[in-house]
């Protein structure tokens, strides 16, 4: 990748929660425009670091910066429309049909007209292949649909940086295949950063620019840099297992 | 652990929970008054949803147990009247009864079954799916959102219920006195000379007072559900108790208040 600037900056990060440090002194940047990748075995605190990332929960010490600013009562406003994230559930809102999930953040901070909306929130749908799934509800679609859904929902502002939890978990390959596909194209298309949370060593392969791994056993990030770099030159054990076998204990 | 730390440990938790309980009021205090100025941002279609469920799917019920109120109530007091031969007197303490305490009181234990504990259920749900977390990180606050909609229709809902609870109470009691041979123009005779217009308005403003703290607990409640196996069941039994509670001890203070200031007349 050529020079770029970095995004979201993390030094000397303790994750967790207040009065647990899960993950110890981390510290990565994430470039614009980059597809980075989170990893690492159940519970290890990817999810954890991403709370943090996307301003849910505030780092316990260290810095974590999103383009230089750092998460707080007076940026949180700025940084929210700044980002968009795909949870690990998609937490799409059952009250509400796929079409209306999508459109929720346009009515709350477009000015865009509801015909302009329902519009773009139809664009957002197509993007991800749902067009036709625009009425139904969350509890009427397969799980995959519904994490395409909750792609597009977390689309809906163009933001910057998308993060995504998970977002292959509990899909069979072929669909697991198409989301990669997916985010691959929306890179391209609008040039956005991804952050994602994947497993998948074939997707991560396919997609990510870069890697972080993450080992619960050693609280902390155990290594940083491009998958294939990691598969060919890693000396730690713990990474070159997974890379080679793809298998991630604890 | 020793009894004193033990102690220690159970205060700093008490404490703890009591400072996420004011912080919830104080944010949706906030809220509020940001509704007031940008009454734009309120969730009219939430609210509606929620009213409709909480007044209307609640009718049947609440009028249902207000009539056996009324029934009940008439039958005991026509046995200790009838020796004095003046159960006509049944009229008078069922309107006083149920328009200043029962009407209320029983509407508000209903709503605290039936809305307090799903709107604990809902909002615990949407915890538990990460759809709290969803509207956080889209800006958009699940107090605002989620909360002030619901405590608006609960609010809205206690004055209705419990009117048709008491006119229900009052018509039990007229059944019930009309077996007993009293006439039942002398019945209501009786009802509409000792209801006054203060007595009645102040059950309903205690009622809507009720409302508030059912929404509000209910609400709290969801918000403070844990992701555990039985953690939105948990948050529901919460909301209930705790809206029990509050109702049981707000009647009481407002009471002795009243009594204190020598209003007892309304
Ligand atoms: N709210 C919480 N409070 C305390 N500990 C938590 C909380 N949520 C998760 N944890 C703990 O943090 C660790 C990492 O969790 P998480 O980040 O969700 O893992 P994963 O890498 O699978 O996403 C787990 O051991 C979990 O028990
Ligand atoms: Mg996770």
């Amino acid at each position: 990748m050529e020079r770029s600037d970095a995004i979201i900056t993390l030094s000397h990060v303790n994750a967790g929660y207040p009065g647990a440090v899960i993950l110890r002194d981390v510290s990565f940047d994430i470039m614009r425009g980059e597809i980075f990748i989170l990893l690492g075995g159940s519970g290890c605190g990817k999810s954890t670091i991403l709370k943090h990332m996307i301003g849910l929960n505030p780092v316990l010490s260290g810095r974590l910066a999103i383009d230089g600013l750092e998460w707080g009562p007076k940026t949180r406003a700025q940084l929210t429309r700044r980002i968009g994230v795909m949870y690990q559930s998609g937490a799409l809102f059952g009250s509400m049909t796929c079409l209306e999930n999508v459109m929720l953040p346009l009515e709350e901070f477009s000015k865009l007209k509801r015909r302009e909306r329902v519009e773009r929130g139809m664009g957002l749908l197509k993007s991800v292949e749902l067009g036709d799934a625009a009425d139904k509800m969350p509890s009427e679609i397969s799980g995959g649909m519904r994490k395409r859904v909750a792609i597009a929902r977390a689309m809906a502002l163009d933001p910057e940086v998308v993060f995504l939890d998970e977002p292959s978990a509990g899909l069979d390959p072929v669909t697991s295949y198409a989301l990669d596909e997916l985010i691959l194209r929306l890179r391209a298309e609008r040039g956005m950063t991804f952050v994602v949370v994947t497993h998948e060593l074939p997707s991560i392969f396919k997609i990510a620019d870069r890697a972080a791994m993450f080992d619960k056993a050693r609280g902390g990030m155990v290594a940083l840099g491009s998958p294939k770099a990691l598969k060919a030159g890693s000396d730690d054990p713990f990474v070159r297992s997974f890379f080679n076998r793809g298998e991630v204990h604890g | 652990m020793g009894p004193l730390e033990r102690l220690g440990r159970f205060s700093a938790a008490k404490f703890g929970e009591f400072g996420v309980r004011m912080a919830f009021i104080g944010e949706t205090l906030c809220e509020t008054l940001a509704t007031v100025f940008h009454p734009r941002r309120f969730r009219l279609g939430d609210c509606a949803l929620a009213f409709e469920r909480a007044s209307f799917d609640g009718l049947p019920v609440t009028v249902g147990v207000g009539f056996l109120l009324g029934v009940i109530l008439a039958f005991q007091c026509a046995a200790a009247l009838e020796m004095f031969a003046v159960e006509v007197y049944v009229a008078d303490m069922l309107a006083i009864a149920l328009f200043r305490e029962l009407g209320p009181i029983i509407t508000a234990i209903i709503l605290a079954g039936r809305t307090g504990s799903a709107f604990a259920a809902e909002i615990g749900t949407m915890k538990v799916n990460e759809e709290l977390d969803a509207l956080t990180t889209m800006g958009l606050p699940p107090v605002r959102f989620l909360v002030l909609p619901r405590v608006m229709a609960a609010i809205l809902a206690m004055p209705i219920l419990t009117v048709l609870a008491e006119l229900a109470g009052l018509v039990g009691g007229a059944i019930v006195l009309s077996a007993m041979r009293v006439p039942t123009e002398v019945y209501w005779a009786h009802v509409e000379k000792i209801s006054t217009a203060g007595m009645i308005s102040f059950g309903l403003a205690k009622s809507m007072f009720f409302g508030l703290l059912v929404g509000l607990i209910g609400c709290s409640a969801g918000l403070r559900t844990k992701s555990t196996a039985d953690g939105v069941g948990s948050a529901a039994t919460a909301a209930v108790v705790g809206s029990i509670v509050a109702i049981a001890s707000w009647d009481g203070i407002i009471a002795v208040v009243l009594y204190v200031w020598g209003m007892m007349g309304i």
